[in-house]
């Protein structure tokens, strides 16, 4: 792994390995900190996972815009008597998602206080935040497993040992539940590494398997049957979500935002990369099934968070309703609805995120997240309940925030190919007004009751850990280009990719390539 | 016999060279009893151990030379045939060999502590690993039950030497009266193969079933069924389990490593070139078999498992899903399959000698109820992720070697279109993993507050677990040189 550090090209510098590095080296530099300094610990860390946000975004600065395919890639030889190889590389789909992990992270470890044994929780969210972007970037399907499956050692230890009084349940279920998803998933993997070969070398790289596509029909449904429900069960999808709200809720705040923003994520990216790109046929297939299963996830989430006593498992089921959108956008299959759906994961880490870590500061304020214990929070906290309002108008997809942007593009590339599917999905953004505005209006209007009269204001620290979430929030609202015109030609290989290798085609629409200020003003639901 | 000619000398030739890793631990054996029955008081357990680990090391050496020449020359074989000296037999010496260092050095702390007495436990215990290489290397299904003798024997003493536990006979009795059953298989088994093939030679036996097609099989079959099921115990494979969680729970720590890591690696060492070597012709016939057992041990070991609450038991069942997975590698009858129970083998022998090693040291009255690991992350903070590193590579998590271990066993599982056993081990580690994240919760989520006898630890037993922590890390990132040893390790019978 040593070599790893010098590039297969002196040319240039192999900024993905050391996206992936940094965070670790950070980790053992916080684990080899002195005990006795325990304050030292969080900055130390949050340099680390800052270095790590900015090489991200010197990533998306130096990404091509109009390039379809993986940019920045480095191979480096790693089992070869296994066909392995260490082999990174960026797209348009995983870039934002790679940015996105880049600062979520040091804006946590900053954020969030641990309240005790910060060297171990310092070290575990850099790890997380190495395992993150090893999983994104992977492009060898051996070192994707080990990412996918090495991110639920950090946070298990994050609920395990920062979590609430249910945690120990709580950690082991998400374990089991991820583990027993992806466990299949490594049979399927070296069955399509195997059986791809034929009498060339094993290769476990996804861009030479997915070109070759050598596997018979049934094959490959039954492979893609394998890495979906690994991936269903990250989402999650229903009926295999409910290890999402126990996690959720026992989680500490930092792992609750980290676990929203980012590793759901890997659930619809890993649809996308490696359901959609690998099994091109199979997806088509199954693309029925998962689209209405994302719908019943928009519409279930949104059910059952209105019923959620507990404002944090509100925000959990809040998540599922919003990653079924994905899913559908996912498996609709046109531009608009993959743009949608690789926007709206930014978007839903974005705003969940910050819904998280503002439930967290709530939390630490009142010692409660129960919704009928607080009450009038609002006159007490005014500048707390004006950052809470843009970030919940955002989640439930106000225009001019980022979340219309993102459920609109979905709504409206789904229509073409998923009619009736959209028609249900839509009143979904109905409900998501309903559970979030009533659970506003009960937390923060009302009369203030003693305790919440005392209930401090947003502090200028909390105000400005906030303050990037606002900034992405209402720039993604308003002008969404810069991202959109990144994913859009690796949104288009990838639907073409499906053209060439199934009987798909994506109807012929006229539709705006990118959605401007103008689509955002003229259109609400 | 075409051995007495091959190489021109009159009588059987004797390769001194190729069996001096057993002879420097036998003579290590003598020289401590002898030691100690003229000089008691100078034989203190520093010395034993000094002395165990100095012979462990100078055969290592000369294991390392042994692998050279194979690797340059091509395997041979000695004493009329009757012991292998291939690149199979020098993997497990090695392997043999570590584990010995490991246990002696385990066994320093614990031998002082109970009071035992240290010459007589490390002479058995340099007897056992000779008897493990022995089997390991033996190209004799005679040679290979001497082998498995002197190894079971000297097991069966050193669980009872701990004579004030009565807990630690009754596990000797019953790990004796089973091993003995167990061996009676065996012996039948040979006698049949011999009455089949006409030798108990692998070579021979191997040569004959290439070139004779049976009218009818009978006599094969019930001797590789028994044969099969001897074994089975020795590695500890459902259904011919049970003895494993009462003995692994009441031998001493030391040695409940030793028997969970180089006994079952001997066993399957000897598996292995029985089925895989000898009975290549006939893999129709085995392989089915050994690919339900390996179902039933994986489940029986991962259900079973999650309902223990004593560690020790836990990890006997733990240790039988292992060998599950092994019989899964096993299953695929090809070179890969093979290589893959070497690597699996190797890399679960040092997983398990760190794990048996933090045991002993916390259990340190030999009672290991889940709660005394309780608040361990806090206590001791490097020890407990070093336990929980090597429960999570037991578990087959990335980055340690057990997930590469595993990889290797389901990609050998799937290039043999056994898919369905590929799926079924990757479920059983998941209910596995259950069990070893009830132990790392238990360690780190903890309300109670409970009183901690804060003993120092003797370095010994630090130095072991830190090894084995080391290379459990080290395997899991970059293991291509391992996975090479593995793969020149696959074993060739040869005459000679």
């Amino acid at each position: 792994m040593i070599q790893l550090v010098a590039a297969q090209s002196a040319s240039s510098f192999p900024v993905l390995n050391a996206l992936i590095i940094v965070p670790i080296v950070g980790a053992l530099v916080v684990v080899l900190l002195p005990n006795s300094r325990p304050e030292l610990m969080r900055p130390v860390g949050a340099i680390f996972a800052s270095i790590a946000g900015a090489l991200s975004l010197y990533v998306m600065a130096q990404f091509s815009i109009h390039e379809a395919g993986f940019q920045f890639q480095s191979v480096q030889s790693w089992i070869p008597n296994l066909g392995i190889n260490w082999h990174v590389g960026v797209d348009g789909i995983s870039l934002w998602l790679v940015v996105l992990t880049g600062l979520i992270t040091p804006i946590v470890l900053i954020a969030v206080d641990p309240h005790h044994d910060p060297k171990p929780y310092t070290a575990w969210l850099l790890l997380l935040q190495a395992g993150s972007f090893g999983a994104f970037l992977a492009l060898d399907l051996f070192l994707f497993f080990v990412m996918f499956e090495i991110v639920l050692v950090p946070m298990y230890m994050l609920i395990g040992g920062w979590g609430y009084d249910d945690r120990r349940y709580a950690a082991t279920k998400f374990f089991l539940y991820t583990m027993a998803g992806s466990a299949l998933m490594l049979v399927a993997i070296v069955s399509v590494a195997t059986l791809s070969a034929g009498n060339q070398d094993i290769t476990f790289n996804v861009i030479e398997l997915a070109q070759r596509q050598a596997l018979s029909t049934n094959t490959a449904r039954l492979c893609f049957l394998a890495f979906a429900l690994a991936f269903v069960i990250k989402v999650p999808i229903v009926p295999v979500h409910t290890w999402l709200p126990d996690a959720h809720t026992q989680a500490p705040t930092a792992g609750s935002v980290v676990l929203a923003a980012v590793m759901l994520k890997l659930g619809t990216y890993g649809l996308l990369r490696f359901g959609l790109y690998l099994f091109p046929e199979a997806s088509v297939w199954a693309a029925p099934t998962l689209a209405t299963l994302g719908v019943i996830g928009v519409i279930y989430g949104a059910i059952v968070a209105t019923m959620q006593k507990d404002l944090k498992r509100l925000v959990a089921y809040s998540s599922i309703a919003h990653m079924g959108f994905i899913v559908l956008g996912i498996f609709a299959f046109t531009t608009q609805s993959l743009e949608g759906g690789v926007l709206q994961m930014i978007n839903h880490g974005l705003s969940t995120g910050a819904l998280f870590l503002m439930v967290g500061m709530l939390y630490e304020r009142r010692k409660t997240r129960a919704i009928e214990e607080l009450s009038g929070i609002q006159s007490a906290a005014p500048v707390f309940a004006g950052f809470f309002t843009v970030i919940m108008l955002s989640s439930i997809g106000v225009p001019g925030l980022n979340g219309f942007v993102g459920e609109f593009l979905v709504l409206i590339g789904s229509y073409e190919t998923r009619r009736w599917w959209t028609v249900i999905a839509a009143t979904g953004v109905i409900l998501a007004a309903l559970y979030l505005l009533w659970a506003y209006q009960r937390v923060f209007h009302g009369e203030p009751t003693p305790d919440d009269e005392q209930t401090p204001d947003l502090t200028l620290k909390e105000g400005l850990v906030l303050a990037p979430f606002i900034v992405g929030i209402v720039f993604l609202g308003l002008y969404p280009k810069p991202l959109l015109e990144r994913i859009e030609p690796a949104v288009d290989g990838l639907i073409s990719h499906l053209e060439q290798h199934s009987d798909y085609v994506q109807p012929d629409v006229g539709a705006p390539v990118v959605v401007d200020e103008s689509h955002v003003s003229e259109d609400d639901h | 016999m075409g051995a007495l000619q091959i190489l021109g000398f009159v009588g059987p030739s004797v390769n001194w060279w190729a069996l001096l890793p057993q002879i420097i631990l036998l003579g290590a054996a003598l020289v401590i009893l002898l030691v100690s029955a003229l000089a008691p008081q100078r034989t203190t357990t520093a010395f034993v151990t000094v002395t165990t680990l100095c012979s462990a090391v100078t055969s290592s050496i000369i294991a390392i030379g042994l692998w050279n020449d194979v690797q340059t020359e091509g395997p041979s074989s000695s004493i009329a045939s009757a012991f292998g000296i291939d690149g199979f037999s020098i993997f497990f010496t090695m392997l043999i060999l570590i584990g010995l260092a490991a246990t002696a050095l385990l066994s320093h702390d614990y031998l002082d502590r109970e009071g035992i007495d240290p010459p007589e436990f490390h002479a058995l215990l340099l007897c056992s690993a000779a008897g493990a290489i022995v089997m390991a290397s033996a190209n004799d299904l005679i040679v290979m039950f001497l082998g498995l003798e002197a190894l079971s024997i000297g097991i069966y003493v050193m669980i009872a030497m701990h004579h004030r536990r009565s807990e630690a006979r009754e596990s000797a009795i019953k790990y004796f009266v089973l091993g003995a059953f167990s061996s009676a298989f065996l012996l039948y088994g040979i006698a049949l193969t011999y009455g089949a093939t006409g030798s108990t030679n692998l070579v021979h036996v191997r040569n004959y079933l290439d070139v004779v097609v049976f009218r009818d099989q009978h006599l094969l079959m019930a001797a590789m069924a028994l044969l099969l099921v001897g074994l089975s115990f020795k590695v500890a494979a459902a259904p011919f389990h049970f003895w494993a969680p009462d003995v692994y729970q009441g031998a001493p720590s030391p040695v409940t490593g030793w028997m969970a890591s180089i006994a079952k690696a001997a066993g399957f060492a000897a598996l292995l070139r029985i089925f895989f070597a000898a009975f290549a012709s006939h893999d129709v016939d085995w392989a089915p078999v050994v690919g339900v057992l390996a179902l039933i041990t994986l489940v029986i070991g991962a259900v079973m498992a999650i309902l223990q609450t004593d560690v020790k038991r836990m990890l006997a069942f733990s240790s039988v899903s292992h060998a599950g997975y092994v019989l899964v590698a096993v299953h695929a009858a090809s070179a890969e399959g093979t290589s893959a129970a070497l690597f699996y083998l190797f890399t679960y022998t040092i997983m398990v000698l760190g794990t048996f090693a933090v045991v002993g040291a916390i259990g340190t009255d030999d009672e290991h109820p889940l709660s005394r690991y309780a608040g361990l992350g806090r206590s001791r903070p490097v020890l407990a992720i070093g336990f929980t590193v090597l429960l999570f590579a037991q578990a087959g998590i990335p980055v340690t070697s057990g997930f590469i271990a595993k990889f290797q066993v389901i990609a050998a599982a799937v290039n043999n279109e056994s898919y369905f056993i590929a799926g079924a081990a990757m479920m059983t580690a998941v209910i596995g993993a259950f069990m070893y994240l009830r132990i790392v919760m238990v360690m780190y989520v903890t309300d109670e507050e409970k009183e901690r006898t804060s003993r120092t630890w003797h370095w010994t037993t630090s130095a072991v677990v830190i090894a084995a922590v080391g290379f459990t890390i080290l395997i899991g990132v970059v293991p291509q040189f391992l996975i090479e040893f593995a793969e020149d390790a696959v074993p060739i019978l040869i005459r000679g």
